[in-house]
């Protein structure tokens, strides 16, 4: 539970000498319970109170890495409800189930999607991290094998279900160095999961039938040593799984309650049968506070819009989403087609280029950098006028793209137009588009 | 430590709104507590789900959204019948696309006539959107308000430049307006406040914060309308407590990504299409929206579902 300034202060020396930065060690505590020092800049803090001040400032939802290499999954670590409030920051990782009781062509096959269903969006690649392998078959030899392959064909991030923990000793022999999830530590069998986890220095799922149960269930994991767990309460319909997350992460931020502090895991494919509806749940646990989300199959039609979802919901809210400065082909133009700029901002490339799209008529956008800020306001703000426009249209080789030298302006900054013609020369023809986008394909159907 | 349903103490309630009249006439707001979060409030009125139909027939739809309506694209009127009767609509949102001066600019009289005779078909409440442009539809939506008299429509959208025009018809005639700003909360409080000054009663307003489509900024959407419950709901800003509409299906169906055709990659371009609609409207569900403008049967049935899942 976080301390106060007073409380922090109680457990600092007292000497006041200065040496982390500010001239009291009351100022010091403050700062402390305000997050805006390091405990680490006080060299003359005892032990003692190092211990128990980093146990309070330790992150109300701990963070938990799954996976290796190149691609680790990190969840928790978040601080707060709604992300406004100043941004969610660790994805909830996408899982694919895969049994060991699967035909083996099926395996192959569900192998070969999660390698192939990799998406390029604004600048990023969009993909699914985690498999979660589940031993279905009973068979100890039968799941290691299967994780085995699984580690040989893919860099996935693995989630090891079983519930016996002779399979996942067996899984994890083959499978610890890449830091897999043991699911699930129940009430019955929690000594030898958590017997496993530490062997093996793995994260541990807890399981319980409700958040009473898990709460105590956790705190028992906890006191045998393993630190890096991860929620499942138990809920298997909609209602009760939205529940559920909300009130764990209302439990962990609000009530500051250090047994429900982990990240969560979430089985849409435990909920329905119907892959579509499927999906819609999986969208509304990544809105609402899901660690991973176990998906029964992945398919492009559903994979891509849930890796979008999951984009713009951790998106910085208090960040524009910028795009990089440049000259972006929208369908296919040739040196005829019409040329228009706009400003970095991305909702307004977005807008902008999804209209230019839809017209249906091939088009230049020239994107200027207006440090992300949208049409109006960057015109307001003196970086998207004439002079600036016109340098950058300049510079930015527009003239090796086209024939012809006639530029489409917002029609928003019309008033731009003289000093831009200026700024460009007598060759260039300023024309001014429409105010509002969604007017853009009728404007350039009538040809610009 | 133990545990105990971390609950929230809400101190505001969303207005009651009425849209359309008689039988069919349905009551949208009234929630007590943020979406879907039954376990400390209310939600009175479950979402309601509006279907598009256009004035003139689309030439730039996917055949996937094509398909349900390729029979009644020509005829407004048919179209908003099979809306209501085959596929269940809760109102027709009317769009009135034909009359933006940049496009086909087909008069104000003209498109008032269209939309009088599909509020006259259907006994469900009807949306009845202009084009945008808001000299045009401060003209049409006068226009509209007068012929449809006491219906009781939505007029949308609403906007600062031509709240008053629309505002006033509305007010005469007895409509509902959607106050639509560009998504920023302040501007959209701001529109309320006017409105309210101009003499639109409280139960007849509801708002539009401007709707992103999926991987089109609904993350702004989502999040002002996240911030408008807050505050409507936890801050007591009177000028926010009002039901929410989002104009999604538009967004999304003109996208390229739900536009694409079948490939190993996208995966079935029909089935795309729908969860692009399908989990766009589930988002701004959990946002807060309480209609819907949505288009394919497919995406409404599994949008229905997660409702009815999410209160059961
Ligand atoms: S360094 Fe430590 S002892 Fe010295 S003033 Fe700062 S807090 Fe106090």
């Amino acid at each position: 539970m976080a301390l106060t300034g007073i409380q922090i202060f109680k457990l600092l020396p007292k000497t006041n000498c200065g040496e982390c930065g500010v001239p009291t060690c009351l100022a010091f505590a403050m700062n402390l319970a305000a997050a805006k020092a390091e405990l680490a800049s006080c060299p003359y803090i005892s032990a003692e109170s190092k211990a128990l001040l980093s146990e309070a400032s330790a992150p109300p939802i701990r963070p938990v890495s799954i996976g290796s290499g190149d691609n680790v999954v990190k969840i928790g670590g978040e601080t707060v409800l709604f992300r406004h409030e100043k941004t969610f920051v660790n994805k909830p990782g996408l899982a694919l189930m895969i049994s060991d009781a699967m035909p083996a062509d099926e395996v192959a096959g569900r192998i070969k999607s999660f390698n192939l269903l990799k998406y390029e969006w604004i600048g990023l690649v969009l993909r699914a991290e985690m498999i979660a392998v589940r031993n279905e078959s009973g068979d100890a030899g039968q799941f290691a094998a299967l994780v085995k392959k699984v580690m040989d064909e893919t860099d996935a991030a693995l989630i090891l279900m079983s519930d016996s923990a002779d399979a996942l000793k067996a899984a994890l022999q083959v499978s610890a160095q890449r830091t897999p999830l043991i699911y699930a530590a129940t009430d019955g069998n929690m000594e030898a999961m958590v017997a496993l986890a530490k062997e093996y220095k793995c994260p541990l799922a807890a399981k319980a039938a409700n958040l009473e149960d898990l709460t105590l269930l956790t705190d028992k994991i906890s006191a045998a040593g393993v630190k890096d767990i991860v929620l499942d309460g138990g809920a298997r319909t909609v209602r009760g799984a939205f529940e559920e997350q909300v009130f764990v992460r209302r439990a962990a931020l609000v009530q500051k309650n250090r047994s429900l502090g982990f990240s969560t895991i979430a089985f849409p494919c435990e909920m329905t049968k119907e892959p579509m509806k499927e999906a819609l749940i999986a969208a509304a646990l990544i809105a609402k506070y899901a660690g991973i989300i176990v998906l029964s199959d992945f398919q492009g039609e559903s994979l891509f819009p849930l890796l979008v979802a999951r984009l713009n919901i951790y998106t910085d809210p208090q960040r524009p989403m910028m795009m990089q400065q440049g000259i972006y082909p929208i369908g296919n133009p040739n040196e005829d087609s019409p040329v228009l700029v706009t400003t970095n901002f991305a909702l307004t490339y977005f807008i902008v280029s999804g209209e230019i799209e839809a017209s249906r008529v091939p088009s230049w956008l020239m994107v200027m950098d207006t440090e992300g800020l949208s049409v109006l306001t960057a015109w307001a703000a003196g970086k998207f006028v004439g002079d600036a426009i016109g340098q950058f249209v300049k510079k930015s080789g527009i003239t090796e793209k086209v024939k012809h030298r006639k530029i489409v302006i917002p029609g928003f900054v019309a008033a731009v137009s003289g000093d831009l013609e200026e700024e460009l020369g007598s060759e260039w023809e300023v024309k001014i588009g429409p105010r509002e986008a969604a007017h853009l394909a009728p404007f350039l159907k009538l040809g610009v | 430590m133990a545990f105990a349903i971390p609950k929230t103490t809400y101190t505001g309630k969303i207005k009651e709104v009425v849209l359309g009249k008689g039988p069919k006439a349905i009551t949208v707001g009234g929630e007590t507590s943020y979406p879907f979060h039954l376990f400390e409030g209310e939600m009175p009125h479950p979402p309601r789900i509006a279907i598009e139909v256009y004035d003139t027939p689309p030439d730039d739809w996917s055949e996937a959204s094509l398909e349900p309506y390729r029979d009644v694209l020509r005829d407004p009127v048919a179209w908003a019948k099979k809306a209501a009767e085959v596929y269940g609509a809760d109102l027709i949102a009317l769009q009135l696309v034909s009359t933006d001066p940049n496009g086909l600019n087909i008069p104000s009289d003209q498109a008032t006539e269209t939309a009088k005779k599909v509020a006259a078909a259907v006994d469900i409440p009807v949306i009845v959107n202009g084009s945008g442009s808001p000299e045009k539809d401060a003209e049409l939506l006068r226009k509209v308000a007068e012929a449809c008299d006491g219906m009781n429509l939505v007029i949308s959208p609403v906007v600062v430049d031509n709240y008053k025009q629309i505002g006033a018809g509305a007010i005469a005639y007895k409509h509902t307006v959607a106050a639509n700003s560009p998504i920023d909360i302040n501007l959209a409080k701001q529109l309320n406040i006017l409105l309210g000054n101009l003499g639109v009663p409280d139960g007849q307003i509801i708002v539009d914060p401007t709707t992103g489509g999926l991987g089109y900024g609904i993350e702004y959407t989502y999040s002002v309308m996240e911030r408008d419950r807050m505050a409507a709901l936890t801050q007591q800003d009177e000028r926010l407590q009002f039901p929410i509409i989002c104009n999604l299906a538009k967004e999304i169906w003109k996208t390229k990504e739900a536009k694409a055709e079948d490939s190993p990659l996208m995966g079935n371009a029909a089935k795309r299409g729908v969860l692009m609609e399908a989990i766009t409207a589930q988002l701004l569900l959990l946002a807060g929206a309480d209609v819907l403008i949505m288009r394919h049967p497919e995406a409404i049935r599994l949008v229905r579902e997660m409702i009815t899942d999410l209160m059961a």
